[in-house]
């Protein structure tokens, strides 16, 4: 299975990897390339909890303005520094250096499989 | 991710693409899309598209930021078939445009360019525009896609007392624009392009193109098309912008591409478009111009010639302001347009405020564009703020989404060009 299978996905364009209660966090290659050139990235800091569903960060391109919404409910254990210093790694590398939170979570709500997400962009 | 931003066809066109804040812009929304003779060639270079004006146009082909840079340091094609493009001609079309614009259009030269204002009665901004005078009794009128219908309109009825005729060609003339400080070289190398009956003188298109002025045009001939070379452009560095039959626009474009590969030449898309005229300070309809602004408002006074002999649509309107502002001086509201510069890498966008404090509840004026600027490296912005906020190194604060970020009043442009 390549990567792209393994992940789980959301309606907000972002990825999940999740193991051992761990969820690392990061936006599709499709998002990634709706919004262009990223250029600034802003991420929560480490211990913070968050709740599913809402804004923990942004990611803005040269032409717009991307908010980053937990997948999941938890706490920040990690935050991704490189994507902080060079936010260019979002567009080259989307699924992989790219990535952007690490979520610790108790439980994982309902998310999509490569299938329904890429149908799901499909009609939008 | 929210959906506003990157949603199609909003895509990254939400915040991004000028035209969805244009107050009267666009097409209706049943309308079917409108699509360049380039669209095929747009698609195989693998472009993102957006609604422009009811257009789908290139946002950008692979990397705006690329697109940008290769602007600034070789040269970018831009793809422009859906600016509208206006025939004025007659005995009097001067004078019908001396009445109908802000500038003196008879004072013009054969082949050479202005940019200029349509102005309403009240003295606001129905559109920017560049005129073009390519004979005694003809000219061609540039203006915006989304005011297309607005300014053709505005032009008939305005000429209705002259012995002039209004014509809207924009679906029979294509536009491409080669911009950047190496579009002269390429464009000299431009196979099939013969400019010899305009320039009998020069010993190749390459010479008469670099005896081509600034803001001046020359007719000629492209594969036995007819072909206008004017040496204008919306980037802030060197460049042409080519306006030929839609018919011989894909060839233009092909060759264009083939010959420039060498030297750096890539296809540029709106994008970039929009933060090259940021950083070099352009207006933008519908951002920084609109008909609730007047000229002086947007620092364009200079466009507009007030001694002119003949009479002229805004004029009334104008001059009644000046004498307020001459009693009572300029009020609190006639808000004037700046540039604006911050540190960091956060960019204020349109619509955003801008407060005297850091905390205090002070809105003296609103962000009309803004972006990290690609070539400095920081964000830059326009703006209209309360006339006692607008000089150089008056200090302030942008409201970026609830965080306010300090920032500093700054001349207008971010960006010039080296001199040649």
């Amino acid at each position: 299975m390549s990567r792209e299978d393994e992940l789980k996905y959301t309606t907000e364009h972002e990825w999940i990897e999740a193991a051992d209660s761990v969820a690392t966090v990061g936006i599709t290659s499709y998002a990634a390339g709706k919004l262009g050139d990223v250029v600034y990235v802003d991420l929560p800091a480490v211990g913070t909890v968050v709740e599913a569903g809402r804004v923990i960060g942004e990611i803005e391109s040269t032409k717009s303005v991307g908010e980053l919404y937990a997948p999941v409910s938890g706490t920040i254990t990690e935050v991704n520094d490189a994507v902080v210093d060079s936010p260019e790694l979002v567009n080259s590398d989307p699924l992989g250096e790219g990535w952007l939170v690490k979520v610790e979570y108790v439980e994982l709500p309902s998310l999509l499989e490569l299938a329904e997400y890429t149908a799901f962009t499909a009609e939008s | 991710m929210t959906d506003a931003p990157i949603e199609p066809p909003a895509g990254a066109a939400a915040a991004s693409m000028p035209e969805d804040a244009t107050p009267n812009g666009g097409a209706p929304e049943d309308a079917a899309p409108r699509f360049s003779p380039l669209h095929d060639r747009h698609v195989a270079l693998g472009a993102t598209f957006t609604d422009f004006a009811g257009w789908q146009m290139p946002v950008r082909y692979s990397s705006d930021l690329a697109e940008h840079h290769a602007v600034r340091a070789a040269a970018g094609l831009f793809d422009l078939s859906h600016m509208g493009e206006i025939l004025v001609v007659g005995v009097q079309a001067a004078n019908a445009l001396d009445y109908a614009l802000s500038g003196r259009m008879s004072a013009l030269a054969d082949r050479q360019a202005k940019y200029t204002l349509m102005l309403d009665d009240d003295g606001g901004i129905v559109d920017d525009l560049i005129v073009y005078r390519n004979g005694p009794d003809r000219y061609l009128v540039v203006a915006n896609a989304s005011n297309r219908e607005a300014v053709a309109e505005a032009l008939r009825v305005r000429a209705e007392d002259f012995d002039a005729v209004v014509e809207d060609e924009s679906d029979d003339i294509g536009l491409i624009a080669i911009q950047g400080p190496k579009s002269l070289e390429i464009l000299a190398e431009l196979e099939g392009l013969d400019l010899h009956a305009s320039a009998p003188e020069a010993a190749s298109p390459g010479e008469a193109l670099e005896a081509l002025n600034y803001y001046r045009s020359i007719p000629g001939e492209y594969l036995g098309r007819r072909i206008l070379v004017a040496r204008t452009g919306y980037t802030g560095e060197d460049g042409f912008e080519l306006y030929t039959s839609p018919e011989a626009l894909p060839a233009l474009w092909d060759a264009l591409l083939e010959t420039g590969a060498g030297s750096g030449l890539v296809p540029a898309g709106l994008a970039s478009r929009d933060t090259l005229r940021l950083e070099a300070g352009m207006p933008l309809y519908g951002h920084e111009l609109s008909a609730a602004i007047q000229p002086g408002q947007a620092g364009l006074g200079r466009t507009v010639t007030m001694d002119k002999p003949s009479d002229f649509v805004g004029r009334g309107a104008l001059e009644a302001e000046a004498v307020i502002a001459l009693e009572h001086g300029r009020a609190d509201d006639y808000r004037v347009l700046v540039g604006i510069e911050a540190t960091g890498r956060r960019a204020a966008r349109a619509g955003y405020p801008i407060h005297a404090t850091a905390s205090g509840d002070d809105v003296v004026g609103e962000v009309t564009s803004g972006a990290l600027s690609p070539t400095l490296g920081h964000p830059i912005a326009m703006a209209f703020v309360s006339p006692g906020w607008s000089a150089p190194g008056t200090p302030l604060f942008l409201d970026v989404r609830g965080t306010r970020i300090p920032a500093t009043i700054v001349a207008l442009p971010f960006y010039q060009r080296k001199a040649q």
